[in-house]
């Protein structure tokens, strides 16, 4: 990560947060949020709609989510991936198997996708910058005091009169595309890898650069390995089940959506499990279904009146390579899909300019072609459902972005 | 990149602080290991002696009468079994604690940290309760008195000892030409010889073919661990010439055999392929290539000679690069934390079986890592990213904060420890985080916890 135009951020975030959090609250604290949900008062100045966004972390395969089966390519690029027929969406696409249960959705025009999407980041592949420029939402060519904060917290800043307790963080995962000035709140489901709080942040503290540890200490908090000293003392080697994990989603989605029913507006997820190296099939069959039943729990917990106001993006740091690898799976890969869901939506439909798979359009020969801006897709969301000026998406949100021609997301 | 004091500890050593008596420097290192053993004495392991051949026999043959008779004499003979077995658990048990204390009282923990890599080379499990001693046994027998000599002389010992003719199917191996296979209608297991090719010598993907693993498979024959321990019956060996890698071994003889090992270990594949585990396994999980080609050289050039390999690994400035790049296995963190913690060898043989059971055995395997139970025979994996995982981090975290707390009382202040365990190379995270701790316990864990104290 050093020498990377984004480290410095890393580290001054890191600062920022070393100084005060473990007297306060631990809102930023990576081993402490996954989910964060800003509300407004009474008078809603951000209306009725509610937009949730899924971070999936470690470059979810967008081929594998939404596949161009039209296109004879692929089967040559991924026997093994493609084998297993996916659901007909269109005629050209289909979608992974594992999420069958969304297919009503997308009947129903409340399920939709756009492909070939990226960030501006290219080239160095790491899921730790990858993220950080995600949720920071900028390009590669800013100075670094332009992106301590989360894109999603920049927009929250724009619009006044939002109250500070209107916002939450639930789980124990970092979250920081809402870490900023605008203030949020956190809710901690009860753990299963039992640890107190206090010894929480300070590992935190002290895993903060060393991405490794960083990200098995917190997949650990946030997943449910279930571990204390009579297990360790046992020699039990505690499994991180589907069951366990799906179960531990349900009770973020529900806190969300109950949240979301009433005073909430924006509520964000992260869900990790997407870094596919070997054996794709089988690795991504959990994180898939997580990802079904974040959509379909929503959905059926807020009920018609609110779903019909809720838009959910969800999206990650980059997309996975066109081939399958030696191992059955697919590595780091640049250009990706992303996932939109909810009643607010006009879906139905896979958006975006698809690249073709031909070696000549992809990009460096390995990787989809991103063919358009992740950002543009939440930009384009965020004035639709807040009426977010253009200009302020284009130069405080989104600093460098350009919107391009409205793709009409909303229904 | 020169040689730092903190780097040879942690690299190539259990930690600090730097026991009594420590050799400082690479000349010293190596200096120290050309010496003798003093821990194999201090500390003994278990050998594959009458004594543990007789408990052997005796409790398989106990095991088979009880499947045979009825009533007193089936329960008699289940209590015998039962009494066996236990007595050659407790020398299983007995050999963990001993690994344990030389790994913390160790002057020269290169030598320490050189045991544990061979026997993840040669690894072997117990494949029933009866084997349960083997495997320290072999550690015991052919890799700490080959430490510092030819590959041969260890390859030998290692590929003959009981321990892995009977993990790698050996004694199920029979030619099927021989009278013996003939006669109970009986052939080949290659297990062995495609092991002893792929991982103990030249290495996957080296060149060599299936006719060599089959050939290999075939000169193999003969060879078994039997009641009388190893053994080489001609009856069992599949009559004629065999040809592995180009070379004829004639004569059904364990002669034939141990000149095909000795060819093996000073074949160039194999230097190439100790060169790169040995490098990466001390230094990085991607080692710089030109430190294994020094190793590789050394090893050729010397015929397969184990020193003059270790020269060429500690000697290399990339040996001595300042990023920690490796994971503590959770063998060396544990035993770095009893170091650390100040317990001593002969407190770690005093303590008792169910409290050395629960607070330092069980836990390796929620790490990773259970005893002498490696997931293959290609031994322990290298990479970091294999043992900090979500339940690894869980393990080692629980550990940390629970179990020093119950093996030293009282704790040592975390800031002493900190200096004690880190010295100069505590980030400054850490440095941050331990006075904020809650508690003594918390700020030990802390420490012990730490990325810094985990990676060398």
């Amino acid at each position: 990560m050093t020498g990377h135009p984004f480290a410095p951020r890393l580290n001054r975030r890191h600062m920022l947060r070393g100084l005060g959090a473990v007297a306060c609250s631990a809102a930023a604290h990576p081993l402490m949020t996954t989910v964060t949900l800003a509300g407004s008062d009474g008078a809603q100045p951000l209306g009725d709609h509610r937009l949730v966004v899924v971070i999936l972390r470690g470059a979810m395969d967008g081929l594998d989510l939404v596949r161009p089966m039209g296109d004879p390519l692929l089967a040559s690029y991924r026997p093994g991936l493609s084998a297993t027929p996916g659901l007909d969406l269109d005629g050209y696409f289909a979608l992974s198997p594992h999420l069958s249960g969304l297919t009503d959705l997308w009947q129903k025009g409340q399920l939709g996708f756009a492909h070939a999407v990226s960030t501006p980041y290219r080239n160095q592949r790491s899921h730790f910058d990858g993220q950080d420029i995600l949720e920071a939402g900028t390009g590669l060519d800013l100075p670094d005091y332009a992106v301590r904060d989360g894109w999603l917290n920049r927009m929250l800043q724009s619009v006044p009169g939002l109250r500070a307790e209107t916002a939450f963080a639930i789980g124990r995962e970092a979250i920081p595309i809402l870490e900023g000035r605008a203030e949020v709140r956190n809710w901690t489901p009860g753990m299963t890898f039992d640890l107190p709080s206090q010894s929480q942040l300070l590992l935190d503290h002290i895993y903060h650069d060393d991405p490794l540890f960083r990200a098995a200490t917190t997949e650990a908090l946030t997943l449910g390995v279930s571990m204390d000293a009579a297990r360790m003392m046992e020699g039990q080697t505690p499994p991180v089940s589907d069951n366990r994990r799906l179960r531990e989603m349900d009770r973020l989605v529900d806190f969300a959506a109950d949240r979301l029913a009433e005073a909430t507006r924006i509520a964000a997820f992260s869900l990790s499990g997407w870094d596919t190296h070997r054996n794709q099939a089988g690795a991504i069959l959990g994180p898939m279904r997580q990802l079904e039943r974040i959509v379909l729990r929503m959905a059926d917990r807020l009920g018609p009146p609110v779903w019909d106001k809720t838009l959910l993006l969800a999206m990650t740091e980059f997309g996975r390579t066109v081939r399958e690898n030696g191992s059955n799976g697919t590595d780091h890969g640049t250009g990706g899909a992303m996932l939109m869901a909810g009643g607010a939506l006009r879906g139905g439909r896979v958006m975006g300019q698809w690249p073709g798979l031909a070696t000549a359009d992809l990009y460096q020969g390995r990787d989809l072609m991103p063919t358009s801006d992740v950002r543009a897709w939440a930009a384009w969301a965020m004035r639709g459902l807040y009426g977010i000026e253009a200009g302020v998406l284009e130069r405080s949100i989104f600093p460098g972005l350009h919107m391009g021609d409205n793709p009409g997301l909303l229904a | 990149m020169t040689p730092d004091p903190i780097i040879a500890a942690f690299r190539f050593g259990y930690g600090l602080p730097s026991p009594a008596g420590a050799p400082r420097g690479p000349e010293a290192m190596l200096a120290a290991l050309a010496g003798p053993d003093t821990m194999a004495t201090a500390f003994p392991g278990p050998r594959v002696d009458a004594a543990m051949l007789a408990l052997m026999n005796d409790a398989d043959t106990a095991l088979r009468t009880s499947r045979r008779s009825e009533g007193a004499a089936a329960t008699e003979a289940r209590a015998t079994y039962r009494a066996h077995i236990a007595d050659l658990q407790s020398l299983r048990t007995d050999a963990v604690k001993a690994s344990f204390a030389r790994a913390v009282e160790a002057p020269d923990g290169f030598r320490e940290r050189l045991v544990q890599f061979w026997s993840s080379h040669f690894t072997t499990t117990a494949r029933s309760n009866t084997q349960a001693a083997l495997p320290a046994a072999l550690v015991e027998e052919a890799i700490r008195p080959h430490l510092t000599g030819p590959f041969s002389a260890m390859l030998r010992a290692a590929i003959l000892h009981p321990a892995m003719l009977s993990y790698l199917d050996q004694s199920a191996s029979i030619g099927p030409n021989s009278a013996f296979g003939q006669r109970k209608n009986k052939g080949l297991n290659e297990n062995l010889a495609r092991e002893l090719l792929e991982l103990h010598t030249l290495g996957a993907g080296s060149g060599y073919t299936q006719t060599d693993v089959r050939q290999m498979a075939e000169l193999l024959t003969g060879l078994f661990m039997g009641k009388k321990g190893v053994t080489f019956n001609p009856v069992r060996a599949e009559p004629g010439p065999e040809t592995v890698l180009g070379q004829t071994y004639d004569g059904d003889t364990l002669a034939a055999i141990t000149r095909a090992l000795d060819d093996l270990a000073i074949r160039p594949e194999t230097a190439t392929h100790l060169a790169r585990k040995l490098a990466t396994h001390f230094v990085a999980d991607s080692p710089d290539p030109a430190i294994v080609t020094a190793i590789e050289l050394a090893l050729t050039q010397s015929n397969g000679d184990l020193m003059a390999a270790y020269t060429a690994l500690l000697t290399h400035p990339a040996a001595w690069d300042p990023r920690k790049q490796k994971a503590r296995q959770p063998f060396d963190f544990i035993a770095a934390s009893l170091r650390a913690l100040g317990l001593t060898g002969p407190q770690i043989l005093r303590m008792g079986d169910g409290p050395f059971r629960r607070l330092i055995l069980s836990p390796m395997t929620p790490m990773g890592q259970p005893w002498q139970a490696a997931p293959g025979p290609d031994g322990w994996a290298e990479e970091a990213e294999a043992w900090i995982t979500p339940q690894g981090m869980a393990a080692r975290i629980t550990w940390a904060m629970e179990v020093p707390g119950r093996l030293v009382r009282p704790l040592p202040a975390p800031q002493t420890l900190l200096d004690r365990c880190l010295s100069a190379s505590a980030s400054d995270a850490l440095i941050w985080a331990v006075p904020r701790a809650e508690s003594v316990r918390q700020g030990v864990g802390l420490i012990l916890a730490s990325p810094d104290f985990n990676r060398r």
